[in-house]
């Protein structure tokens, strides 16, 4: 690794700080993603700024009303491990016990996860589906971007110059509401989705109230598909509006083909999973 | 060049100190600067689960953390597992059931089996593989890691209720 120096911050305007006097620096949070890419010379830093020692950062809250909030930093374990997540966010405390394995989930956090803006990145299906936000501090204050504006490009997001993720919010679960996220892999745990399919749906007298999708690994960023949670909203819940719902989210997809799989085994996925997780969440949101 | 850090740790319950570039993984800090080895490299980028060590309550791979960020922590490695010259059941374990051939993988199962054990005191075959997931070896076919480990359980915390 290129040398580089190293600083950890206690407060949110001394990161701010540093990052607009240094903006080739880099953040730390796990470093699961960070010190891959600067061994491998994929990214350069002259400073990286551990960001574990501010505490708004570390902060893991819920209020029945206000809803989640997960400090950019809180490495995955605390979100596998919290009752409130466990009883609230079912599927939340699922995603944060896919990504990687033990060794990674001590470290690797959801805010990194979001930042490295990976299309396959199996958090963010499941939180555009959740509808929560990116809490973003910078020099200019603060700001909140919705999770589906976040992510621009592969590798790419929202953050300016002197920027960075504080928090992610998540609004309080509705009564009567249920969310999943699937992927697929060739492997049980430990592997980069296929295509991942995050969803959430709400549901009152066995119609659908409410519903998003969204999904990772077909498209250049985490694609959200309003059209296919619009087509189940005023619906009966049957097999059918799911189907129809997932063709939908299918046809939205424009995948590519690679070494995990072809565009045309990804498309024909993209039905599948989306069917599946919809089904897992009816499920969940029948029991609310 | 950036300036060496000085890092205050507690490796193995004992107070340590070393020097190190900010670059500087924790497993190379721990092979290359405080000299133990027992830590092995594999991919160098959190696949492998080789160079697992305990830091603080939690277990990592090594070679993802920087030396800087140890600073303050308590790490345990493989050559805190054994007492004087009485292994750990695990490594005993290990041995009995043949749960290695090449040994290069061997510290980071038992680092990582260790942390199984005391968070579950008698883990279902599935939870010790899901475990042990991010902790690969190329040799043993994993069957006989999985029953050292059950093993090492009931030698540890005696048969399940």
């Amino acid at each position: 690794m290129k040398a580089f120096d190293y600083t950890a911050p206690v407060t949110l305007p001394e990161a701010v700080g540093l990052l607009v006097s240094q903006p080739s620096a880099r953040l730390l949070a796990g470093g699961t993603d960070l010190i891959v890419q600067l061994r491998s010379g994929r990214k350069e830093a002259d400073l990286v700024i551990d960001i574990k020692k501010i505490p708004e950062l570390n902060a893991l809250e819920f209020d029945p009303t206000a809803g989640l909030t997960i400090g950019a930093a809180v490495p995955c374990y605390r979100l596998t491990s919290h009752p409130v997540i466990q009883s609230h966010f079912p599927a939340l405390a699922e995603v944060a016990s896919w990504i990687g394995g033990t060794q990674i989930q001590g470290r690797a956090s959801l805010g990194g996860n979001l930042c490295n803006a990976a299309p396959s990145a199996d958090s963010i299906p499941l939180l555009i589906a959740l509808g929560a936000s990116a809490l973003i501090a910078g020099p200019g204050g603060r700001r909140s971007v919705a999770i589906e504006d976040f992510c621009t490009a592969p590798g790419r997001n929202q953050l300016a110059t002197g920027e960075l993720l504080v928090a992610i919010h998540i609004p309080a679960p509705a009564a009567q509401s249920g969310a999943a996220y699937l992927r697929f892999i060739p492997r049980n745990e430990m592997d980069i989705a296929v295509v991942g399919a995050g969803v959430s749906v709400s549901i009152a007298e066995g119609v659908f109230t409410a519903a998003r999708i969204a999904l990772s690994a077909v498209a250049p960023t985490p694609l959200f598909v309003p059209a296919a949670g619009a087509a189940l909203v005023g619906q009966p819940v049957s097999p059918a509006a799911l189907e129809a719902a997932a063709q939908i989210a299918q046809a939205a997809a424009t995948p590519i083909s690679d070494m995990r799989g072809t565009a045309a085994y990804r498309k024909h996925l993209c039905a599948v999973m989306t069917r599946r997780a919809l089904e897992i969440a009816v499920t969940r949101a029948q029991e609310n | 060049m950036a300036l060496k850090v000085q890092v205050q740790t507690t490796i193995n319950n004992e107070p340590v100190q070393f020097l190190c570039e900010p670059r500087q993984t924790l497993l190379e800090c721990l092979r290359d600067v405080v000299g133990l080895t027992g830590t092995k490299e594999g991919c160098g980028d959190g696949n492998c689960g080789s160079c697992t060590v305990k830091l603080g309550d939690r277990i990592v791979t090594s070679c993802l953390v920087l030396g800087v960020e140890a600073e303050g922590e308590t790490i345990t490695t493989v050559e805190g597992l054994a007492h004087g010259n009485t292994l750990h059941p695990l490594q005993k374990a290990f041995l009995e059931h043949a749960a290695l051939q090449c040994g290069i993988c061997t510290p980071g199962f038992l680092i990582a089996a260790d942390a199984l054990l005391q968070k579950h005191p008698h883990p279902t075959e599935d939870q010790t593989r899901f475990w042990l997931s991010n902790n690969l070896c190329r040799c043993t076919g994993y069957d006989k890691i999985i029953r050292a480990v059950q093993a090492a359980a009931v030698e540890i915390n005696g048969a399940p209720q």
